[in-house]
Order: C-alpha cells, then structure tokens, then sequence
C-alpha cells in the first residue's frame, strides 16, 4: 500500500522536472559530431574526391557490407568506381571510419534513414559522396603520399627531398 | 642430422643449410628481407639476425646474421634475445625512414613482406623527423610498374633478374643511399621473366600492371589452384577473381614443376577470360533468330545426337576430360585428334618414347638440378619458357656446386660463391635450328637443318655407344662435334637431353631418346623430355585415336556427318584449303568453345564453353604429370559450362539415358582409367568432390573476404545463397577449413602473420623444397629401371638444299605465339610481327635485306612477310612465326617456294 501512495507521489512530482522527450520530427535532437550515423565521402580541401579506393574500409566493416571497384585517372590517381554501401545491413559501428587512412569515409551525425523498400537502402557513390570535408579538415593524402598522382610531383611533398640523381657518386 | 638449440630447445635440422632456413623450417619465424630460396643469402638487408653463442655458458653471445650462418651440430641460438629483438626492430625503423605513405594506394598492400616484417619485428613509431629521399619512377613496359620510392634495398629483384633469370637490361644505379633499381633507361624489361619481379620484390616497387587495370586486394579475390594454359610446361598458378572477372594469375609453388615463377606469357595471359569476344551465347545458325534458348538448343541437339552420325575432333588445349567425353560420345572410332597428321605422328613417337620407362622422364626440378643438358632441336625459350629458365638454373647450378666442392663454402652462400664462380659455367650444348637466348650461357652450340641436327645426335649417340649405327657420309667436323659434347656427357651424373617436336623432324627425336637411353646406367640416371605444342598435348596425345587428316578423308568417303569440335581453332594448325573443303563436305558442325575464331564462324551451331577459369579439368604437361585446376569462379552467364559437362549432357540424349546428369568430373577420369591402361592413377590427381578435412571444405576465399553483403546489393538487396560447387572439394565462401590446405588443393597461400606470397614456406617441407604432402600432380609414366631400350636405328641423310625451295619450319615467340595468351592486350603490344628468316646467303640470293617483304606461298597461300636476317640459319631454310597475325596453320616442315615481292 505504502509502495503505491509512494509511486503515484513519485509519478507526481514529475511533473515539475524538465522535459527530456522532444516533439520529434518537429523538433529535431540534438547530435554530437562524434555521433555514429549515415555515412558519407568526403573530399579533400581541394575538391578532389578523398577516398584512394583502399579497401581497408570493406575489409574492416564486420558486416561486409561496404563494395567497391577501384580504378585510376589518367594521372594515376586512385579513386573508386564505384562505392556502395548497404546500409540495411550497415551496424554503425564506425571500424570503416577508424580504418580508412584517407578520412575520406565518415560517420555523421544524422540517422533519419528510413525506408519502406529495402532497397533504397543501397547507397552509390553518387549517394554518399558531399562536397564537404566533413569533420577533418585540411587533410589531403595524395599531398604526403610518396607517389605522383597528379596532385604533387616527386619530391614536392612537405617532407620529401628532391629526387635523387641517379647519374650522381656524391655522397 | 644436426641438432641445434634454439632459445635453448632442441631441434633436429637438416645439415648444409643456414640458420634462416633451418629456422623456418622448424616454423620459427624470423623475419628477413634479401634471402628467397632460390636466389640464396647475401647478407643485404641485415634484417634476420639472432644472436650466437658458444657454448651453454656463454651469456653474452653475439649477433649474426642467420641467413649468413651454417648449421653445426649443438649450436645455439636465440632469437627471441632482447638485443636480436631490438635489433631487428632498429633495423626495419631504419629501413623505414625514406618509406613513403603509401599503403593505401600500394598494390602490395594486403600481400606486403615489408608489412608483415614490421609487424613481426614490433617497430609501429617513427623516429626520424627529416625528410624522405624520393626518386623518380621508369617505364618499364606494359607488364610491370615501378615506384621505386618503396624500395628498400634489398637486392632482390636484381639478384632475381640477373642471375636467375639472365636478363640483361635491369640493374642497380647509383651508391650509398641512393642506389636505384632500374633499367638504364625508360623502356620494355626484355626479359620474357619480368613478371616474377612482383613476387620477388617484398615491396610495392615492382607490381603487375594488368592487376592495376582493375586492382584487387589478395583478401578479396576468389581464388583457386589452377594449372597455366599457355605451354605444355603446366606451371601451377593461382587464378584470383572478383566481380565476376579474373583478375590475376600468381605463382603456385610446385617444387617438382615451377617451383616459384612463371614467364611472362603464363602470368599475364589470362585477360582471354575477361575478353568481348567471349562466346556468350549458344547459337544455331541459318535460322530466323540465331541465339537460342536453352530448351530450344536441348530439343536440337535431342534429335541432332539422335539422328546423326558422328564424328569428333578433339583439342591439344582441351582438357583430358573434355576430349574423352567427347570420344565418348561420338566413339572410339569416331574420334580424331584435331592436329595435323604430323604433329600427331611425331606427339605419339614422344609418347611411345616415355611410356617406356626405360629413361626418366625429367621434371622442372630434374632440369634445374642435372650437371650437363643437352637441348637437341628445340628453342625452347620460345617453346617452353619455364623449361629455359630451369636449363639455365642447372647450368648455374652446377658451376656452384663445383665452386662449393672445392671452397667449402655452403651452396646458399650466394655472393660467395658467384665470386669465386666468377665466369665458370655448367654444361649445355643448345643445338638448334637457328639457336636462341639460351646460346649465350651454352657451352657449345650448334645450328643447322633438323636433319643435320638430328644426325649430330646420333653422331653423339654412336660415341656413347658404339653398337649404335655409325653415321653414314660425315665430315670430320661432325664426329669431332660429337666426341667432344659426348665426353662431357660421360662425365656428368644426371644429364637431361631436351628436345621437341617444334622442328618436325622425326630423327631430332630419336636421336634425343638414343643419347639419353645411352647415357642411363646403374650410376648416370639419365633423363629426357619433349616439350610439345600446347598445354594438353601430352594428354591428348595419349588418347588411342588418328590424326585430323584421317577426318578429312572420313568426310571424303562419307556424306552426311554430323562433326562435333571442341576448343580448337583448326585454322592455326591445319591449312585453310584443306579445312575449308573439310567444313563444306560436313552435313553438320557443331563447335564447343570459348571464343570466336575462324573455326566457330563455320560451326552451324555453336556453344559456349567455360575456360580453365570457369571450369574444372585436368591437363597432361610435357613430362606426363596429369595436373588439375578448379573452377575459380562461377560465371553468371548459366550458359558457359565446361565442355565435357555439355558433351556428357549429349552423350545422355544420344543415348536417350536419363540417369548420369550432373556427374563430378572424377568420375570421367575413373571412366578413362578404366578403358585406358595408359592413363592409370590419373583419377587421383584431385581429391574427391565430396572431400572435407573435420567435416568442411576449403574455401576459395580468404578469411577477410569483403563485401559480401554489398557486391551483389545493386541487383537486389537480399543476398543470393552462396554458390554450391558440387564437382570439387572448394567452396565459394570464406568459410570453412582454416589451416594450411592439402598440397592438392591450395587456393592460396596464407599463413597468420604472412600475407603475402612468403607463406608458401609455412606449406613446404623446408624453404625451397617439397609441398607437405607432396607436390600435386600424378605422373602418368613410370620407370622402368634396367629395361633394355630399343635404340632407333635408321637415320637421315644429310640436308640438301633444293632448287628454288625452302624447306619451312615454325619460329615461335614467347610472347606472341600463344592463341590465347594474345587477347591480354599488354602481351599483344609486345608481340613481334610476323616475319620469315632466310640465311644471309638465302637473303642475297633472293636480293632482300632486313625489312623488305617476301612471299612464301605455302599450302595455296600466299604470305607476305618482312625479311629478318639470321645469321645461324643455315642455307635452304626459312623460319616463318607461328600463330602471329595472319599466319595459319601451315605444313611445317614442307618445302614451300619464298620470292621477292615486286
Ligand atoms: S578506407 Fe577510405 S580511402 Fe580506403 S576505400 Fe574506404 S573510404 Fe576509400
Ligand atoms: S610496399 Fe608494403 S609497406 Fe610499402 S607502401 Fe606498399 S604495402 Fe605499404
Ligand atoms: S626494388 Fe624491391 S627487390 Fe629491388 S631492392 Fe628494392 S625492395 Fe628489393
Ligand atoms: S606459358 Fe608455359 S612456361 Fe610459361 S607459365 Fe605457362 S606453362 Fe609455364
Ligand atoms: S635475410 Fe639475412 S641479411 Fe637479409
């Protein structure tokens, strides 16, 4: 008896706490940056499509569910072909994320995907990539990468000397 | 057998190897850069050491390099010592101060030595805060990229392509840091061996390009154990797929055959698979709509097998099973081989020779490690890639031994030993029609007709063995030629002679056979080998059946036959003039194959066949070793199958039999075994289809396979079931036995904490030697030990040339020549013109010089083709290239009339 005159005060005083429920979809919440959801390409600050088409993303992913083709340009920069993500089976569990070298896959803040046909839950890369550099700025890998793929030549790099003559004895 | 204590425990080593070896082969991991089995130690890199001590007391020991030390009886190591440890990790640190940032973009990267040492030695964190030296990378050619930024100076590749593989034009530049492997300038790598550069190299420096075209990490390919289609060699080879196209061929260790390389037509010949012209489709022509539906090509061929009488014509390229389905189906009788009568004729001398037993019939293996070869007619650079390579091993190989003997110093000592070898060099007599690469580390060489050749052997059997007929008409210059190569023949222990049927001379193989049946005795084991045209020559060549030309006349005597071929285009072997007649007397064609060729364009009704990547099947190499290769992946197209599987399904309607459907292809072999005495055991050559090791199969992908969920998600969303192979023990999963396969079934070479293609000692017996469980293959001959040979005894006379006549032979091109190995476009760039070669003599006498364009009208054809002048060639000989451009199948070894063109 006791229990219940307690539970139906506790119950009251409730009312005067504040609110944590929203009017969702009115009101949208409130999403850390770090938080886990759809995932998008990103590109490098310029413009260039970041992912290198590594693979290490797929193969990290726990669920296989990241495919991708990659190929290159005529300056052999790598890009993929084609990137799909299937998100019906995607776990948002950020390894892709963690393992891509590039930061060119991020997981961000946004989880409104739902869908009536499965289907549409496959992503192309027309659906993933942004124009954006997501939540890394500044970095581009072909900018330190140690080949020519257009963006740099052959030791102009930050941290890379000239290319050695090899005609040369000299110490 | 030694014992040595490693980290104080005892293990039983194997005397006269280095630590490094020893090491591995009691599965002790210590990492290690520079030294690979074939090429031996030199110490570069630093990277293997342990530490030594002397005694059991001995406490402080001192670090060596272990790939640098012998093995002794009671010696000590440690290798997980904190010094060797931190040592090995500095030295990877080191290694790594100029490596660029490029895994990601890396075509190494999943397959990686330089990653899977790092990770061993432990180094994750750099040091060293200055800038990385850079290099410019060189065009090496449409095989093999080089981004030499990667390299660490290890040597490899240009120990590999040097010294092992003779190439000429890649080398190492500049000095101390910043020695540069290259060419001396941008172009082709010459070597018909490149390709094994991006196996050899434990970086991303040097990699295959035609993988680069639609780049597939190792994790993610489907691969299976597959058997090269390009020569009658047969290297074993790992075929990769992913989406639905074959992606890669890499080397499958087989320590009697390839052991670890391959050439370049054999590594980068498989774009065929992936190709337009591709059969697609099963089509009966002279009809309103010519592609047909599966019912509708079941209700023709019904009443086709039903009705009709029939012939078949079988294929050198087909697999075993395929050309005895079809023998099944149209019967014995009715079976003809699908090559030219002479081919057929001098295929079988090969195999009545070797079925005998009484001279071994020598592997790879045999080659590489024999102290004289004799190669007697065949250019077997172009002919047989692989088997150059190994000649050329023995060669090196014999001058080391004799460099060890008398130094002491080990064999695997390889700087050693090239420095006290300096110029000495094993024995090889190259006798050929118009010599090849091989000359340059040949002993003694002659060129000539092939009757010439042919009697030079038997001038060389008759001084081994007086009871042999003596030559009839010689010079002195013959019998000198002959005393001296015999005298060295007589010295060796192991002697190979090779030879082949690329010359057309009947006498170059007999007097090959009587050399070697000469030489063998109780103390010489002899051995002998024939290389052959194509990948199944062998296997068909053991069939009881008659040449092509039997067809034609069978058609010429009887009308309306109904003529089933199978994978052959007979245009390259057999003039048009003669098929062309051969097709319009046939009431009926129906082909079986893989791409268009000129044959298909004649079948009325064309099926598409599976290739080696599709299908599974069995091939006979040059040596009698009958050699499986699996399906690598399952084609979408429902309609491309193995070609035995539609000729059994045939076989079922002819005989109006409703049971045997879907049968594994053991099943045939079982079948072949038991109506062919001659291909006994050949049923083991794969376990069967139902085998499993604790109750699984063996996946055909790696454990880190992607993308499962998403390949197929376009299509629709919900995956399809996993692909059920009812005809060999793998599967289309990664799931399954996890472990080092069975020798017989290696989809590939993985090995936890050794990615990449250095697995492959986890699988031997020791590093360079046997698989464990022995190397596959079934050999289909046996010796014979101690039966009395049957010498030949007729032979030629000698060449004369003829008035106004060349006598005409094939010249083959390594790259260029295969029929299918020509659809990789890269392999197509390199491919010579075709051209015929005349003697300088020959060419004055016609008035050409190099370039200028001649006729050869052979078999009521007319070629025009561009002079080359060779200065070996001898009088009254031309050479025409074989299989290239235009050329068809001509009579080889016919005289054919050559004029100038006005
Ligand atoms: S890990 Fe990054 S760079 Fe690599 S394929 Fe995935 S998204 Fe592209
Ligand atoms: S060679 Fe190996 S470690 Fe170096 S970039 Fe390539 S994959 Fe990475
Ligand atoms: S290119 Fe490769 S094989 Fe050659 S030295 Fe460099 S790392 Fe070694
Ligand atoms: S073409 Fe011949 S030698 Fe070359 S890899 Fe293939 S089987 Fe071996
Ligand atoms: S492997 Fe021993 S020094 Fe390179």
């Amino acid at each position: 008896m006791i229990s219940h005159v307690r539970t139906i005060w506790l119950t009251f005083l409730h009312l005067f706490t504040k609110k944590v429920t929203i009017e969702y979809p009115e009101e949208k919440v409130k999403l850390h940056p770090r938080w886990r959801g759809r995932i998008v390409l990103t590109k490098d600050p310029d413009g260039g499509e970041r992912c290198v088409g590594c693979y290490l993303c797929a193969a990290a992913c726990p669920v296989d569910c990241i495919a991708l083709q990659a190929t290159e340009d005529e300056n052999g920069r790598r890009y993929p072909e084609f990137f799909r993500i299937n998100f019906s089976r995607c776990i948002f569990c950020g390894f892709c994320e963690e393992a891509c070298p590039t930061y060119a896959i991020q997981l961000i803040p946004d989880f409104e995907m739902g869908e009536y046909n499965r289907q549409n839950l496959v992503f192309e890369k027309e659906d993933l990539l942004i124009n954006s550099e997501g939540k890394y700025p500044g970095y581009n890998f072909y900018k330190v990468a140690g080949i020519n793929a257009g963006v740099k030549g052959k030791g102009e790099g930050e941290q890379e000397e000239a290319p050695v003559d090899i005609h040369s004895l000299l110490p | 057998m030694p014992t040595i204590y490693i980290d104080n425990k005892p293990y039983e080593v194997k005397a006269g190897k280095n630590l490094l070896e020893a090491c591995l082969a009691q599965g002790v991991d210590i990492p290690y850069f520079c030294w690979h089995p074939s090429l031996g130690s030199v110490g570069a890199c630093r990277q293997c050491a342990v530490k030594l001590f002397k005694d059991e007391n001995d406490t402080q020991g001192r670090l060596v390099m272990s790939c640098l030390e012998g093995v002794r009886d009671g010696l000590r190591l440690s290798v997980n010592d904190k010094m060797a440890k931190a040592f090995r990790e500095q030295i990877i640190e080191w290694l790594m101060t100029n490596h660029p940032h490029d895994c990601p973009v890396c075509d190494e990267g999943g397959s990686c030595h330089l990653q899977d040492m790092t990770v061993m030695t432990g180094h994750d964190y750099r040091h060293y805060d200055f800038k990385k030296r850079t290099y410019r990378n060189q065009y090496l050619g449409p095989l093999i990229h080089h981004e030499m930024n990667r390299c660490i100076q290890c040597y490899r590749c240009v120990r590999y392509y040097k010294d092992y593989a003779g190439g000429e034009d890649l080398n190492v530049f500049a000095a101390n840091n910043k020695v540069y492997f290259g060419r001396e300038k941008d172009g082709v790598l010459e070597s018909p061996f490149s390709g094994n550069l991006a196996e050899v190299c434990p970086t991303g420096v040097f990699t295959d390009k035609t993988l680069k075209e639609h780049y597939t990490r190792k994790w993610d390919l489907t691969m299976a154990p597959s058997v090269c289609q390009h020569c009658s060699v047969g290297c074993n080879t790992i075929a990769g797929e992913r989406y639905g196209e074959l992606r890669v061929i890499l080397n499958r260790y087989n320590g009697e055959v390839n052991g670890y390389f391959l050439c370049d037509r054999g590594r980068f010949g498989y774009e065929f698979v992936n190709d337009e012209n591709r059969v697609k489709q099963p089509v009966i022509r002279n009809r309103t709509s010519e592609a047909v539906t599966e019912p509708e090509l079941t209700t023709y061929l019904q009443t086709a097998m039903y009705n009709s009488k029939l012939i078949g014509i079988g294929s050198p390229r087909a697999a075993v099973e395929t050309n005895f389905a079809l023998q099944q189906l149209v019967g014995p009788g009715n079976f003809y081989k699908g090559i030219s009568e002479d081919e057929a004729y001098l295929t079988n001398k090969v195999v009545r020779i070797l079925e005998t037993g009484t001279v071994h019939s020598a592997s790879l293996k045999d080659i590489e490690q024999s102290d004289a070869v004799l190669i007697l007619g065949e250019d077997i650079w172009n002919t047989a890639p692989m088997m150059a390579l190994a000649v050329r091993q023995s060669v090196k190989k014999t001058a080391y031994s004799h460099a060890a003997e008398q130094s002491k110093l080990p064999i695997w000592h390889d700087a050693a030993i090239q420095e006290f070898v300096q110029e000495e060099k094993g024995f090889l007599a190259n006798i050929t029609v118009a010599g090849s690469p091989l000359d340059g580390i040949a002993a003694y060489t002659a060129y000539g007709a092939p009757d010439n050749l042919a009697r030079l052997g038997f001038a060389i059997a008759h001084e081994l063995n007086t009871s042999l007929p003596v030559v009839s008409n010689v010079d002195d210059d013959l019998i000198n030629k002959a005393k001296s190569i015999a005298a060295v023949l007589l010295k060796a222990k192991k002697p190979v002679i090779v030879s082949g049927i690329s010359c057309y001379s009947e006498g170059v193989i007999e007097a090959a056979f009587n050399i070697a049946a000469s030489l063998n005795t109780a103390e010489r084991k002899a051995a002998i080998c024939y290389a052959l045209p194509a990948c199944n020559s062998m296997g068909l060549g053991m069939m009881n059946a008659p040449s092509f030309d039997h067809a034609v006349t069978r058609l010429q005597r009887e009308q309306d036959m109904t003529v089933v071929i199978v994978e052959n285009d007979l245009y390259r072997d057999i003039s048009s003039s003669v098929l062309d007649t051969f097709f319009s007397k046939a009431a009926n064609i129906i082909v079986l194959d893989s791409l268009h060729n000129r044959t298909t364009e004649k079948a009325n009704v064309l099926i598409p066949a599976a290739t080696f990547a599709e299908g599974d099947g069995t091939m006979v190499n040059y040596e009698g070793r009958a050699q499986r290769f699996f399906q690598v992946f399952m084609p979408a197209n429902p309609f491309i199958r193995e070609s035995w599987k539609w000729l059994k399904e045939m076989n079922l309607y002819k005989t109006q039999g409703s049971n045997g459907h879907n049968q594994p292809p053991e099943e045939l072999l079982e079948k072949l075994e038991s109506t062919s005495h001659q291909f006994e055991g050949i049923s083991k050559v794969t376990p069967p289809h139902d085998f499993t090791i604790h109750g699984e199969r063996i996946p055909r992908e790696p454990h880190r396979y992607s993308g499962r969920t998403a390949m197929l998600a376009n299509l629709n969303v919900s995956e399809p079931k996993p692909m059920q192979d009812n005809d060999s023990p793998l599967s289309f999963t990664m799931e399954g036995f996890k472990g080092i396969q069975p020798s017989i079934a290696i989809p590939f070479f993985w090995s936890p904490g050794w990615n990449s293609v250095q697995s492959v000692t986890k699988y031997q017996e020791e590093p360079g030697g046997h698989l464990r469980g022995g190397d596959p293959g079934v050999k289909l001959f046996h010796d014979r030990q101690g039966s009395e040979p049957s010498f030949f005894k007729g032979m030629p006379e000698s060449f004369a040339e003829r008035p106004e006549k060349w006598l005409v032979l094939p010249q083959y091109h390594v790259l260029g020549s295969g029929e299918l190995s020509i659809y990789t476009k890269a392999l197509e760039e390199l491919t010579p013109s075709p051209s015929v070669s005349l003697s300088q003599q020959d060419a004055n006498r016609l008035n050409v010089q190099n370039g200028d364009m001649l006729q050869v009208n052979a078999d009521a054809k007319k070629y025009l083709l561009a002079v080359t002048i060779n200065k070996n060639l001898c009088n009254g000989v031309v050479l025409v290239s074989a299989g290239l451009g235009e050329v068809e199948g001509m009579s080889w070894g016919s005289w054919v009339k050559v004029s100038r063109c006005e």
